[in-house]
């Protein structure tokens, strides 16, 4: 399966990458060879095949609804690129 | 002193005929004098790791003994250590010290042994040849040309080389097993949700696993013994009663099963691996073994499943880095979306941005159930695969990969090349099944890896039928020359 450059440029921003046009030119074959690879998936026939998301068929545990962790803004804050007063700071989001 | 075994070292430390502090400085020795060179660790931690081996000797002196107290281990950079750096050999973490600790590391401490550093790694653990790290390259101590595998390639280097007693790995897809096979170690992926997730920075959470790697299949048991365990702080935790790891190793191979799937030795088996891995398994079968063909008939398509729900899962995961709260912030950011693009684009390597892009794809509405929905169908085939076979043989046995440790820079561009290198070990990850790779002969001097896929929480029995293999042949004794 070969993706167009407008494709490249959809998933990269679904993804959040930005991308240059020598990424996307750098991307396209590698991208493609991989997906290509994928599609051998197809010549299996799985009608009727549940899928199977959990290698163990585990169930999601549950536990009590008690307070287990304390907050620890400073801690977590020590490591934010810029936060300060308790606040991370980000460019501008409304004018 | 670093020619000694696990299980060896126990002893020398309970008899005092070595300290902890002794065996620690000649380990950090040797991480430095070969450093350059190899490239194995991405921190060592000089400090610490002298702290931690005199707290200790006074131990070991109060006769307060585990099985791992006063041994020195390497760590792979994936597991977050509280006060130490934790990379995951991403640019992305380069700055970021983890506030907390994994339950994995933390399960080390409390059995008194010793850090001696983090292990260099695949970008995120997404590689097969430890060439995706953005702390570079690391060496094949058999061939410094030669790659050592992946991800967990520091620590199969850092063990290949003897630079630590034990190291720890994740294996998402091979990335215990085949960096064990191409530096000549023993290493084992235990079962899906044997040992704890949490503090493990996640790849892929369905698939990712830790586990030991070392010098002997004893002494996997030894540092499995100290990991495995429930842990309610990870949700895919299995919750079963706790399992003495050595508890099989003495016994007899009389009467073992050994499932060899055809498909494993077809015509893309180099002929030479063949033989090795053949004369193996012969081993086994002079000891009262016997062999059973078996069929795994989607072997052929895990590789294509696996490709989908990796990434997709990594493309989840990975959202998390958005240069907000910690890790890598571009600079100037003109607004929001510019901050998360470049802060993303700049901090994440080739390989790592190339997977996030497959996985979004194939999460995308357009692609969802062609692709991933399909992917986790066949998932479920190849467990079901694996069920029926172990219906009548208690492992199985193959080469771990197709070929031997393969030169730096050859496989780079060619992604599926890359891929295939774990042919036969990404099926048992996709089924959570437990795998490990022991060492089973050279060809032209470069090491094989025999893998041996056991049933759910079979490991036990896994250990000791590698073990006995250990004890008939001294192929996990080979060192490379220059690191004897």
């Amino acid at each position: 399966m070969i993706l167009s450059d407008t494709e490249i440029r959809k998933i990269a921003h679904l993804a959040r990458i930005e991308v240059s046009d020598e990424d996307v030119a750098n991307m396209q074959p590698r991208l493609s060879k991989v997906l290509t690879m994928i599609e051998h998936m197809d010549s299996i026939n799985t009608d009727n095949i549940a899928p199977l998301s959990h290698p163990i068929d585990a169930t999601q545990r549950l536990r009590l609804d008690e307070v287990t962790e304390t907050n620890q803004r400073d801690i977590f804050q020590s490591i934010a690129p810029n936060a300060d007063h308790g606040l991370y700071f980000v460019p501008l989001v409304i004018e | 002193m670093h020619n000694y075994t696990i299980a060896e070292l126990r002893k020398m430390l309970d008899t005092k005929k070595i300290s902890s502090v002794e065996l620690t400085h000649h380990y950090l020795k040797r991480i430095h004098q070969y450093q350059s060179s190899l490239n194995a660790f991405v921190t060592i931690c000089d400090e610490t790791a002298l702290k931690q081996a005199a707290d200790a000797d006074k131990r070991i002196q109060e006769g307060r003994i585990e099985a791992l107290t006063g041994i020195p281990m390497a760590q792979k950079d994936i597991f977050c250590t509280q006060g130490i750096k934790t990379t995951c050999g991403s640019k992305m973490l380069d700055n970021f010290i983890a506030p907390y600790e994994s339950t994995v590391t933390q399960k080390f401490l409390d059995a008194g042994s010793v850090m001696l550093g983090k292990t260099n790694m695949d970008e995120f653990a997404m590689g097969s040849s430890n060439e995706t790290s953005f702390y570079g390259a690391v060496k094949n101590p058999w061939d410094l040309e030669c790659v050592p595998g992946g991800s967990s390639g520091g620590a199969s280097a850092a063990m290949a080389a003897q630079l630590a007693a034990g190291a720890t790995g994740t294996d998402t897809g091979g990335s215990i097993r085949q960096p064990a096979a191409l530096t000549g170690i023993s290493g084992i992926k235990p079962t899906y949700g044997s040992v704890s997730r949490y503090g493990m920075i996640a790849f892929a959470s369905s698939l990712d696993q830790a586990g030991p790697m070392g010098k002997t299949a004893e002494d996997l048991a030894l540092m499995l013994n100290t990991m495995a365990g429930f842990d309610p702080k990870d949700s895919t935790s299995i919750d079963r009663a706790k399992i003495d790891y050595t508890a099989l190793l003495n016994q007899p191979l009389k009467g073992l099963r050994i499932g060899i799937p055809k498909t494993f030795f077809d015509e893309r088996l180099d002929k030479q691996m063949a033989e090795v891995i053949q004369t193996a398994i012969k081993v086994f079968e002079s000891q009262g073994a016997t062999l059973h063909d078996i069929e795994l008939p989607h072997n052929d398509v895990a590789t294509a499943a696996y490709y989908v729900i990796a990434p997709a899962e990594c493309s989840s995961n990975l959202s998390r880095y958005d240069g907000v709260r910690y890790g890598y912030r571009c600079d100037n950011p003109k607004n929001l979306l510019d901050l998360y693009q470049r802060s993303r684009a700049e901090g994440f390597g080739t390989e790592v941005k190339q997977r996030i892009m497959v996985g979004t794809y194939a999460l995308s509405s357009k692609s969802y159930e062609a692709c991933y929905l399909k992917a986790q169908k066949i998932r479920r085939l190849i467990r079901r695969d694996f069920l029926t076979a172990f219906e009548n043989v208690d492992v199985i046995m193959g080469p771990t990969s197709p070929t031997t440790a393969f030169k730096i820079g050859e496989r780079c561009q060619d992604p599926i090349q890359m891929y295939l290198s774990d042919m036969y070990t990404i099926a048992v990850n996709l089924a959570g099944l437990p795998g490990m790779s022991i060492p089973a002969g050279l060809i032209n001097n470069m090491p094989v890896g025999l893998q041996i896929i056991g049933n759910y929480f079979d490991e036990a029995r896994m250990l000791g039928v590698a073990h006995q293999y250990q004890l008939l042949t001294d192929w996990h004794k080979k060192v490379p020359e220059n690191f004897k």
